[in-house]
């Protein structure tokens, strides 16, 4: 019997994969989408999952799956399908074996990210069917859904979601898991080897798929309400306006337009129903499409010939809401309070004796190098006061930009010197093969590997250097200087600090800057807000006391307000807030006057 | 839509605003209203700013609460309920814990924590000004600030006419989404905020 429950839209994503049968799943985590295999890792042992090292590994992993003849999901934030793209492209030609279901989660307003791409134009680059929930009863139910659209028509299914889909929670009315048998494996060489001959043939096939598709989004999807109308009832005199929406635009639409207009809500936007939007079009005196960033049904609606309004009023970058939805329709605006007053901006920041920001200090103090950067919490040492990193673009970019720009630099006669900042997880992401480039090419790096032992952005992850996987089982644990070294970083060319002792810390960069050849520095310590499990607390005994600025002593040089650490508090004189402190000592090791203490 | 009513609880990363939230609308689920609730996780909980929305009726479509919208704004720190003022509605209510937490730029000395944001805010709300820190140490449990906070929303969602939230067994909800060993003083920090002035 179905149970009403509350749950966010990845809690629902999950569940509706259980409910349909799912065997196996992968991801890597990625903000709004890391909740997904979080959950489905709590169905063990229906399910299967685990988190791969990137993207493209999940992905591929999932089609192993699909091919072996379960269904089978990968999930990833939109960033990670570019990283994914390679094998969704060609994985789009071959069609699945079990169903298989890729989820993306988009980042309308980059929360949480680094660019605000509109991963619906993978769904017609890639000629995979697209689905857009709206809310988590959709969420659930359009994941069941995917799986049957994805063996029905011989193709993997994008499920397209957002942030404000992932993190809200709305009411779902859960179900049963039905058991799918695994499809007994058979060799299929012309469906799954992808030599020109044989791909030549499935791209003839994807001709006939996409008919059998849009015949299904504009005629059964219609009748199973995976697409739906909503007459409204109009004021008499007043013309009839209609909405086309799809995912969470749908609800600010309806909260602006409200029962007066007519609603054109889709669930498959890929491919487009354009007839069913004709029809709708001329039953109506006026169409908006109101969507999210790109004018993606818009463009499509436009290019059949129909009449709308769409991005010449409403923004094309940046979430939407309510208010924005309704002031470009309207013009009117809310009444709002208003104050004279202006909080200060509460940007995030490293946390109090976060191990990272020992590092960003010491590399803060040197004028000589360009640091660049990656994608983690530790992007963060970006900020003021630290300012310690340069460049940031995408997972595992850190030492392949560091590698071009230092080719550069010398054959331009440039002193300056590269530094590459990058978390122990994004190294297993993609940055290990751009070490590969630096050995290979030679080029002169410090490589800074920052092993926090976990995956801290997104939320504390494992990952392949922690010792355990998703679902709890012990795993070895990557030996990262070894690794480097088999890479061929000369063996005296490897550190391995901790990077809260800056004594330490400084003198591993100082000879890695100095070193004959490309060097690597691991700075070990586990991230403040990591579980800590028994092996961990050998190795790395907790700090436990707090720090005290002696009032006496102190100069008031704020030489230890550089650090930028939060537990600091500069106002006319230095305090400590002994709540946060977490006994880290970074800012006594800054202090020349002895003045920062140990309780 | 008309008869929707949206809450916001607002503080800093790490305060417990989403456990609250969480609290508040199972109980409004259990009451029979349609909710939604929406927050921000990722990169915000870095010791950033953290919203959690809840909107509720007998339909709700939006997860988001518009500006000039909020019935009430649940506060865990002074400076935040000054950044979300244009979001309380006309009329509605605001609960503020009366804990100011500087932010980056003040530690750093860049800026000054705003002075006379209470009295503003009192001036032009209604406002309930708690010290739930004190109230959670009181109780032997700091942590439960948030459920002090908590006890005073929903003291004020009553009060503001919403009669089913009295009714709703809010102690089996507590027991249901904390640790066993903690169940007592959240239950004793929802009472403890339901009766604060």
């Amino acid at each position: 019997m179905g149970e009403k429950l509350l749950l966010t839209g990845d809690e629902a994503v999950a569940r509706g994969a259980w409910e349909a049968g799912l065997e196996f799943a992968s991801a890597y985590p990625g903000t709004p989408s890391t909740e997904i295999l979080e959950n489905l890792a709590l169905y063990k042992p229906d399910v299967y999952a685990e988190w791969a090292p990137n993207e493209k590994v999940a992905l591929e992993s999932a089609i192993g799956a699909s091919l072996a003849g379960v269904r089978a999901l990968a999930a990833m934030k939109h960033v990670g399908v570019n990283v994914a793209a390679d094998p969704l492209f060609t994985f789009s030609y071959t069609g699945v074996t079990g169903g298989m279901v890729l989820v993306s989660a988009d980042d309308p307003g980059l929360h949480s990210s680094q660019n605000e791409q509109d991963n619906r134009n993978y769904a017609q680059a890639a000629k995979v069917l697209m689905l857009e929930p709206a809310d988590s009863a959709e969420c659930l139910a359009f994941t069941k859904l995917a799986f049957g659209l994805s063996e029905r028509f011989d193709t993997p299914v994008l499920l397209r979601m957002t942030t404000r889909v992932c993190h809200s929670k709305s009411l779902v009315e859960t179900g049963e898991r039905v058991t799918v048998p695994a499809v007994p494996y058979e060799k299929k060489i012309q469906k799954y080897v992808m030599t020109p001959a044989n791909a030549r043939v499935r791209r003839a096939f994807l001709v006939d798929r996409y008919k059998d598709e849009l015949a299904f989004a504009e005629k059964e999807a219609l009748e199973a309400g995976i697409n739906r109308i909503e007459w409204g009832t109009p004021a008499e005199g007043s013309e009839r306006v209609g909405v086309v929406s799809a995912g969470v635009a749908y609800q600010y639409a309806k909260e602006v337009f409200g029962e007066e207009a007519s609603y054109l809500k889709l669930g498959i936007t890929w491919p487009m129903p354009v007839e069913t939007v004709r029809d709708f079009a001329s039953k109506v005196d006026k169409l908006y499409v109101v969507e999210e960033v790109d004018p993606y049904m818009e463009d499509r609606i436009k290019a059949a010939g129909i009449d709308c309004i769409g991005k010449a009023v409403i923004p094309e970058w940046d979430e939407l809401n309510t208010d924005i939805v309704r002031k470009s329709v309207t013009g009117e605006a809310a009444a709002t309070l208003t104050s004279e007053l202006a909080p200060v901006p509460r940007p995030p920041a490293l946390c109090a004796g976060c191990p990272h920001r020992g590092l960003f200090y010491a590399l803060s103090k040197r004028k000589d190098i360009i640091i660049t950067g990656d994608i983690g919490c530790y992007t963060l040492g970006s900020a003021p006061p630290l300012s310690a990193m340069h460049t940031t673009f995408c997972m595992g970019g850190s030492i392949s930009t560091g590698h071009g720009a230092s080719k550069a630099l010398a054959k331009s006669g440039s002193d300056l010197k590269i530094v590459a900042v990058i978390g122990d997880s994004t190294f297993f992401h993609t940055g290990v093969n751009s070490l590969m480039n630096v050995t290979y090419n030679s080029s002169k790096i410090v490589a800074v590997i920052l092993d926090n032992r976990i995956t801290a952005m997104t939320g504390q992850q494992e990952n392949p250097g922690t010792g355990y996987t998703l679902q709890g089982d012990v795993a070895p644990e990557i030996d990262i200087p070894k690794l480097v070294e088999a890479i061929g970083i000369k063996k005296e060319n490897i550190w391995t600090v901790n990077p809260l002792k800056l004594d330490e810390t400084n003198a591993a960069i100082d000879a890695a800057l100095a070193a004959d050849g490309p060097a690597v520095v691991v700075t070990k310590w586990p991230c403040v807000l990591k579980k800590l499990t028994g092996e961990d607390v050998d190795r790395y005994k907790a700090l436990g006391t707090k720090c005290y600025v002696d009032q006496e002593l102190c100069k008031n040089c704020k030489i230890c307000t550089k650090t930028g650490c939060v537990a600091i508090y500069n106002s006319d004189h230095v305090e400590i807030n002994e709540e946060m402190c977490t006994g880290c000592t970074l800012c006594a090791q800054t202090c020349p006057f002895d003045a920062i203490k140990e309780r | 839509m008309s008869n929707t009513k949206a809450i916001l609880l607002v503080g800093v990363g790490g305060q417990g605003t989403i456990l609250a939230s969480k609290i508040l609308s199972e109980g409004l689920v259990a009451a029979g209203y349609d909710v939604k609730m929406s927050e921000i996780h990722g990169m915000s909980q870095r010791g950033g700013n953290v919203s959690t929305q809840i909107r509720y009726g007998d339909k709700v479509y939006s997860p988001i609460v518009g500006k000039g919208e909020a019935d009430v704004i649940v506060s865990f720190e002074v400076m935040e309920a000054l950044r979300w003022v244009e979001f309380l509605k006309p009329g509605g209510g605001y609960i503020i814990n009366d804990n100011e937490i500087p932010s980056v730029p003040i530690l750093m000395g860049a800026a000054k924590y705003p002075e006379g944001i209470l009295a503003d805010l009192s001036a032009k709300a209604r406002t309930r000004i708690i010290d739930a820190n004190a109230i959670a140490e009181k109780l032997g449990n700091k942590q439960t600030q948030n459920i002090v906070l908590l006890g005073a929303a929903i003291r004020a969602l009553s009060e503001a006419g919403d009669t089913a939230l009295a009714g709703i067994d809010w102690d089996g909800i507590i027991a249901k989404n904390v640790k066993e060993k903690f169940v007592d003083v959240n239950k004793k920090a929802l009472q403890e905020g339901m009766a604060a002035n």
